[in-house]
Order: structure tokens, then sequence, then C-alpha cells
């Protein structure tokens, strides 16, 4: 049978597709809720680093036309509840430095935000700077007073790094799920397919009838061929068994008028060469049906093997009716039929097409043997295999283990005087190679021929 | 023998019931189904003779209606199809036997004597001359309470010798009724088995005389 070519398997490449698509969205989602969080974390201490700004300006007040800022202990307590962190500020009144850092960065103020962050480098840490402001009158004049508080990161160094594992343990956890779901769609996806293969292989091969099982829509039109295919298939194996059947019927019928009339003539014939043409002309006529009987046997078979049976054949009842059936052949030859051994043995195929098998040797060996000999029948069953043999006392092969006399139309050059087609061992050789074994023409040590069907065990 | 032949092609059963009529038997046709089955309702048969292709039906329904008759006349199934199309299954229906036509005559008369012989002997195929008895369903020849068992051309011959005593057969004409069609024989193989046949009768008042240039008869001494 022809291996189908393979391109891929479509639940496979259904898997990659939708572990690919699972990949991408866990990333996304990774770098979501990682910017999400970083952004919480920088409100959260940017509101608290102006809250603290805002509670320094607003004890600023003016005294004497001086300036006073307090440091409230709450505006560095609420960032001391933070982290650990070291705080850095710097209080200024337009371009002067009132106190603090007078180094720490400037976040662009302007008239319209009164209210900046930013983050800068500050003494060698990273540090986030929020800074106020509002006008304010003093001795000085009236200038913008300005308070920045900064706060180093390393605290919310370490939240980001929690909420960078949260993360990614819920980008994982949503690959895995959505792995574990992309291959239950797959598998389910392709069930309908794998029911249908099943059931179409589940088939013996003569098992034509259509398809019913319910499948998918998509598949429907995958189906209607298959059955549309299934169904010219028998229609065409039937016309040909009618075929063989009707033309078998048609030659044999007026040849069994004309052979039963000519022995009719035959006994009322009084002149000897006149009884001799007739016995030429009727063993023509034995050889012409002969030859279509197995020309039509031929294609049977030919027809059969396509589409081998595989039942359970017993090798031994199988020759023991085939010898049973041809004795009275046998013994109008005065030839001895004789089971000489028979093991149980039994082979997996077509039953008939074995017994037309063995028939044919037989035939040749009931043909070919002269009056008063025996033709030995041998089933054996060894480690090697099952071989059915049919020996005879007869003039034997030509040549032996000559293979071309089971081609077709083939015949040895000594059956001189002796009706035959040609197809006996064609027949006998191609139900032998259907079967896994082979036919085996040999010659006997003591004179004859041995015609063997050998199945090797598998 | 008594026949009953059920064929519907009109030229091969005249041809069958004249060639059967040659050797003795007596031959009744039936061209269908519902005609056999009159026939055999009504008669006792030794042989039904088969076609299994016929006008009104199956010959495979025949054999189902007789094997339901339990009637115990033994059927040979004369069949055109394949050997290798349904053979099986008219076993199965009870044929005892089947031949593929066109009919060789020689081996019908084998068959139908395998087929009797798997039946069980028959008084009516006894057989009495002078001091002998011969069985033609077994092949047994007795002579004065002694047992020979006939080859199958020894039988044959001494068949057509015993059912017309007296009467003389060519060298010809036995070559004929013994051999095959397709068989390369001389009429010298004849004297072999006349040869073998009256070394058997030897013992008994029974014998095959030559009658010069025309053949041989069986004679009582």
């Amino acid at each position: 049978m022809t291996q189908p070519v393979l391109s891929g398997s479509i639940q496979r490449r259904l898997l990659i597709l939708l572990f690919c698509a699972s990949a991408l969205l866990a990333v996304l989602l990774y770098f979501v809720v990682q910017s999400v969080a970083r952004q919480v974390a920088q409100q959260s201490q940017d509101n608290i680093l102006a809250a603290s700004a805002l509670s320094v300006i607003d004890s600023a007040r003016s005294v004497d036309g001086e300036v006073i800022v307090d440091l409230p202990y709450s505006a560095l307590s609420m960032l001391d509840s933070v982290t650990d962190e070291r705080v850095f500020y710097v209080v200024r009144f337009g371009e002067d430095v009132l106190t603090g850092y007078a180094e720490l960065p400037r976040p662009p103020l302007s008239k319209a935000r009164q209210t900046a962050y930013m983050s800068a480098d500050f003494l060698g840490e990273e540090v986030r700077i929020a800074s106020v402001s509002r006008s304010f009158s003093a001795d000085l004049g009236r200038d913008r007073l300005e308070v920045s508080v900064a706060q180093t990161l390393s605290g919310q160094r370490q939240t980001l790094a929690r909420s960078s594992r949260l993360a990614l343990g819920v980008g994982a956890g949503f690959f895995a799920l959505a792995a574990v779901l992309a291959w239950l769609t797959a598998r389910a996806t392709i069930r309908p397919l794998d029911r249908l293969a099943a059931s179409v292989s589940r088939r013996g091969p003569t098992d034509l009838r259509p398809v019913t099982a319910a499948v998918p829509q998509e598949m429907a039109p995958l189906v209607t061929s298959l059955n549309g295919f299934m169904s010219r298939l028998e229609a065409s194996l039937n016309r040909s068994e009618d075929f063989i059947a009707e033309a078998a019927h048609r030659v044999r019928t007026p040849l069994a008028v004309v052979r039963t009339k000519a022995e009719i003539i035959q006994r009322h014939i009084r002149k000897p060469e006149n009884k001799a043409a007739m016995r030429e002309m009727i063993g023509a006529i034995d050889e012409s049906s002969r030859t279509a009987g197995q020309l039509l046997d031929h294609a049977m078979v030919s027809f059969r093997l396509d589409s081998l049976a595989q039942e359970k054949v017993d090798l031994a009842s199988l020759v023991n009716d085939m010898v049973e059936r041809l004795r009275p052949v046998a013994e109008i030859a005065e030839i001895d039929l004789v089971i000489v051994c028979s093991d149980p043995a039994t082979i997996q195929g077509d039953g008939i097409l074995l017994q037309n098998a063995l028939r044919n040797l037989l035939d040749n060996a009931i043909k070919y043997s002269p009056a008063d000999t025996r033709v030995e029948i041998r089933l054996t069953k060894g480690d090697t295999g099952i071989s059915l043999q049919v020996c005879d006392e007869g003039r034997g092969f030509p040549k032996a283990g000559d293979a071309d006399l089971a081609e077709r139309f083939t015949r040895g050059d000594n059956v001189h005087g002796i009706v035959g087609s040609g197809l006996g061992l064609t027949i006998a050789r191609d139900v032998a190679t259907a079967h896994g074994g082979r036919l085996i023409l040999e010659n006997n040590a003591g004179g004859g021929a041995c015609a063997s069907l050998f199945f090797p065990s598998s | 023998m008594r026949f009953l032949l059920v064929e519907d092609n009109a030229p091969l059963a005249t041809a069958v019931v004249d060639r059967l009529s040659l050797d003795g038997h007596v031959v009744d046709h039936a061209a269908d189904l519902e005609t056999a089955k009159d026939f055999s309702a009504t008669t006792s048969y030794d042989m039904i003779l088969l076609d299994i292709m016929l006008p009104d039906g199956d010959g495979s329904h025949f054999l189902a209606h007789q094997r339901r008759k339990q009637s115990r006349t033994p059927i040979i199934v004369l069949t055109a199809r394949s050997e290798v199309s349904d053979r099986i299954s008219l076993l199965d229906l009870g044929a005892d036997d089947y031949m593929v036509k066109p009919i060789d005559f020689a081996e019908l008369e084998a068959r139908c004597r395998a087929v009797m012989r798997r039946r069980g002997g028959d008084v009516s195929n006894q057989k009495v001359l002078g001091k002998l008895r011969f069985d033609s369903g077994t092949g047994v020849l007795n002579i004065r309470g002694l047992d020979i068992q006939l080859r199958t051309r020894e039988l044959r011959l001494f068949e057509v010798f015993i059912n017309a005593p007296g009467k003389i057969f060519s060298k010809s004409a036995l070559v004929d009724r013994l051999f095959s069609y397709d068989d390369d024989v001389s009429e010298n193989a004849i004297e072999v088995y006349v040869g073998r046949l009256r070394k058997h009768l030897s013992g008994s008042d029974v014998g095959i005389v030559t009658v010069r240039g025309l053949g041989y008869k069986l004679e009582q001494s």
C-alpha cells in the first residue's frame, strides 16, 4: 500500500500556534503588571514626598520680615514611616538657599505648576525629588518660597522587585493555564478526525459500506467523497464478480451441450477412424473448457486477491476436504491420493483462494501421473513455517526449481499429450504470494514432481 | 439408476438425458424448481442432478427445501459458476457434491459411486451371476464367499460386462467407457484390464471370453 505523503500534523500546528499566542500574552501581561506596579509605587512615593514638602511649606511664616521655616516632626516622620531611606531637603526663597542641601537638583517649577517631581542622582544615589512652591512676602521682597524633599529609591526598588516577581508568577501561571487549555482545545478539535480514521481503518478490506457516523460540518465533504469512492468501488467490484460468473455460465453451458452430444455420437460410431476423430474432438472440447475455466478462475483469483479476506483457515481440514473432493477424479485415473502427514496448522487468509491453489496443484499431480501411482500430500508445520506439499510419481518438472513454469500460459516442454492451460501454477503462485508465502517446484530424488506452498511463520 | 435432472437449458437437458440413458439409467427432466419439487414428491430417485441457476429461483432453494423435507436422496449440483465463487455455501446447504459444467460423464459416474459409498451400501446395487455376487456400490466382487476389492477401471469394466451378460463389446467401445478423452490410450490397454479381471474371476464359473475379430463378452460356463 502507498504510504501517504505527510505535511506536518494539524494537531501539532494548532498546539504550536496556541502556545505562541499564550506565551506572547503572558509576556505582555508581565510587562503590564510590572509597569502598573512601578507607576503605583512612584505615585505613592511622590504623594508622600509632596505631602512632606507641603507640611514644611505650610509651616513657613513671616516673623518680623524674616522667613521662619520649621521642619515639622510629621514632615519627616511620614517619610520615615515608609522605609529607612535617607531623606534630603532644601528650602529656597527665590534663588537663595535658606536651609538644607543647596546642591539638591531643582525640579522645573513654574507659576502654573506649583508641584513638580523629578528623579536625579544625588551624592551617588538615585533619588526622587518633590518640590512645592508658593508666593511668599518677606523683608527681602515678594518671591517664591520653594521646598524640595528628596528620598533615596532603594525602598522603592525593593517594592518593585517584589511586584516584578509577582508579575512573573502571574505571567507564568497564565502561560501554564493557557497551555493546558490549548492542548485540550487541540485534542478536542482533532478528535472527530481521529474517530473517523479509526472507524475507517477498523473495517475489513471487504467492508465497503458508507460511513454513517456523525462528523463535524467541516469534515462532511471529505466523508461524502469517501463514501462516493467506496460505493463506486463496490459497484465496480460487484460488476466484475457478476461479469466473471456470467461469462463462465455463457461459455460453459454450450460447451456442456457439445461435449455431451459428442459423447453420445461417439457411442454410435462404428468405424474406428471416425471414433478416433471423435475422441480427439472431445479431447479438444475438454481442453477449451478447462482453459476457459482456468481463465475465469484466474480472473476471480486476481479479483479476490485485491480484497484479500483475513479469516482463520484450518489447513488440515482444507486439505482433507479437497482430497476427498478430488478422490473420484483420481480414482478414474487409478491414482491413489494419500495424505501422508497432516499437522494441525492454521493460517490467516482467504480459504477459497487457498483451496483453489491446492486444487490446481492436485489437478496437476493427477494429470501428470501414470496409472497405479500415488500422489502424496504432506502438511507439515516446522519452526520456519507451514509447508503444504503435493508429490507425484510422474515425469517431474523439466528443470527443477523452474520459476518460469509459474508464468501465465507457460507449460513445461515434456507435457505432450496432456491437456493444460498453463494457468494452474500461476494461480497457485499468486495465492501463495498474497498470503506472504511462495510456491516451490522441485523434483523428487526418486522421480516425480513436488510442488509446495510454503508459508513462513512471521 | 433413476435420476432426476433439474436443468433449464433445453438442449443440454436433452443431451444429458440421452447420454445417461445410453448407460441404462432412467432420467426424469424438470425444467424449473416447481416441476422438480413435484417430481421429487411423487417419485423416489437414486440421485438428483441440480443446476444452480434456474428461471424460477436459485437451485440452493431447492436444496434447502429437500433438506427441510428430510429427503435422503443424494444431490449433485451442476454449476457453470467459477470454481472460486460460491461452492462452499452449496456444500453447506446440503449438496453431496458438485460438478462444474461441462459434465464429464465418467467423472459423474465416479462421483455418484463415491456419494453412494459415503451413504452406505444399498441392496439394489447387488448383482448375482452364477456363483458370483457383485456390489457395484462398493466395488466388491464376492466369489464363493471370498471378497475381492476391484480397482476403479477393473470395476468400471466389470460393470459394463455384468450389466449385459453375453453381449459382445468391441475394444474401442470399451476404451470409450473406461478412459477419459484427454488420455492418450491405445486399445491394448483394454487387454491389460481384461487380463486382470480374468485373474480375479478365475475361481468362479463366470469368465470373459474373447470373440475373435469382434471383442469380448461375459459368459457363464
